[in-house]
């Protein structure tokens, strides 16, 4: 099971309260996350990444484990403390703006 | 009893206010998507309480909404605007290549007849049409790739097609307008398209009467008489008598004849709204005082609006979808303005009252008459 914290305009959007929890088959990844996230919440997509080439958008990171995975490939798997879901994988909007 | 409701899009949500046909008191709703800039609420004409929203983030991206209740509950529908195949190269603000870039919906245009049609005006500028009630989305290619479109250029806000207009007496007339490249006319329903630019004079541009490359701010046509519109161009108010094919100059008198928002009263064709603004460089009133001229002439004599609208100190702007009318015995009209206020005349612009003060900056005003 693997627990996904959502910036709060995108919680809104998907409403839900707190953490997402999500339960993914196979290799744990940023790509398989964000698969298994859009799948249960149709609204989300494009939110987080561009819905035809699936680049992440400029304003949002992804962090977990104190790390910023943001650069990561997105097929890399994801460190085994969120896998086994011990910590979140933080989806963040980044500080710009008004 | 009929009634108004005024459909607010800001920059930090969207705001719907309602009152009965005297226009007088009003209840406020919202804010709805508290946060997200709201550049467009629109109501179908075929079905008052289908509203269409384009709702959006610099972090987020596109979200379209739609409700079934008039604003009282909204859902979520399809965001996916794709171009349609490789789209290519417009010019960028340097004049290089530029490729095609979606960033946001900018204005939406319910079907006069059909609640589930609906058009979609989008930056980088093309025209989107959905005819599921928002379920899904596709390009209206003919105008991007009818021939002009890699000399297109963006204006200061963004390459937007935010204006779009559907003649009541020819479903197969759409008239859009795009800033920088000017007006545009489809005569079979969208599939092509031809620049409708001959006229207009433009001292930004190399070529002053180009066919393309006109920042045109926006345009207003009354149903009645769909062969004439009226165009608030970056400089200049202009008209055409013969859908676009040739443009004339009828800013006459005006203080300024720079501006964003242009508009028709709703029983009177040849009575026309602008709000002058000073300058292209200097985006407030002139001399502070915030004035809403009105032409009864189908332009070139200009009055004064004054009753009721600040006079002084007053350096707001009216952006270009922030003008409306609605269509009751004694037309009223709205507009919002950057500082959050929202002004309405129940006497077709005679006396003015705020309906509200203090919401963020206005980005559009739409209003639907109810029965």
């Amino acid at each position: 099971m693997i627990r996904v914290v959502l910036p709060a305009h995108l919680r809104t959007l998907a409403r839900v309260d707190g953490e997402v929890q999500l339960d993914i088959d196979g290799q744990v990844t940023a790509t398989a996350v964000l698969d298994a996230l859009e799948a249960r919440y149709p609204t989300l997509r494009g939110t987080i990444r561009d819905q035809s080439t699936k680049k992440r958008r400029a304003f949002v990171r992804f962090f977990a484990c104190e790390q910023d995975l943001s650069h990561e490939p997105a097929d890399a798997a994801l460190p085994d403390e969120v896998t086994s879901g011990k910590e979140p994988f933080l989806i963040i909007g980044a500080m710009a703006g008004g | 009893m009929s009634g108004v409701r005024v459909l607010v899009g800001t920059r930090k949500g969207a705001f719907v206010l309602t009152s009965d046909g005297k226009r007088t008191d009003w209840d406020v709703s919202g804010p709805h998507f508290t946060g997200w800039e709201i550049y467009h609420v629109k109501g179908s004409p075929a079905d008052p309480d289908r509203l269409y929203a384009s709702q959006s983030s610099g972090w987020f991206g596109q979200q379209i909404q739609r409700s079934d209740d008039g604003g009282s509950t909204w859902t979520p529908v399809d965001n996916h605007f794709e171009y349609d195949g490789v789209p290519g190269t417009h010019q960028w603000y340097d004049g290089t290549p530029h490729p095609w870039e979606f960033a946001r919906v900018w204005h939406l245009e319910p079907s006069l007849t059909d609640p589930d049609t609906v058009y979609a005006g989008v930056e980088d500028a093309a025209l989107f049409r959905s005819t599921d009630g928002g379920k899904g989305w596709q390009e209206l290619s003919g105008l991007r790739e009818h021939g002009t479109g890699s000399s297109w250029q963006p204006g200061a806000g963004g390459m937007c097609l935010h204006t779009i207009l559907l003649d009541p007496s020819n479903p197969e007339r759409i008239f859009v307008a795009i800033s920088a490249a000017g007006a545009f006319r489809s005569d079979d329903a969208g599939k092509s398209w031809l620049p409708i630019n001959k006229g207009l004079r433009s001292g930004g541009i190399p070529d002053v009467d180009a066919e393309v490359g006109h920042c045109v701010h926006r345009l207003a046509m009354h149903p009645s008489a769909p062969g004439t519109l009226f165009m608030q161009k970056h400089w200049d108010v202009l008209r055409t008598d013969d859908a676009g094919d040739q443009w004339h100059e009828v800013s006459g008198n005006l203080p300024s004849d720079f501006g964003f928002p242009i508009d028709v009263h709703a029983h009177e064709p040849e009575t026309v709204y602008v709000v002058p603004i000073k300058s292209d460089s200097e985006h407030v009133p002139p001399d502070g005082r915030l004035r809403v001229y009105r032409s009864r002439t189908g332009g070139n004599e200009w009055e004064a609006l004054t009753n009721g609208l600040p006079q002084s100190n007053c350096y707001v702007n009216v952006l270009r979808d922030a003008m409306a009318v609605d269509s009751l015995d004694s037309c009223g009209v709205y507009f919002g303005t950057t500082g959050g206020q929202v002004y309405a005349s129940a006497d077709a612009g005679d006396n003015w009252a705020p309906i509200v003060r203090d919401l963020p900056a206005v980005l559009s005003v739409e209003v639907q008459t109810l029965p």
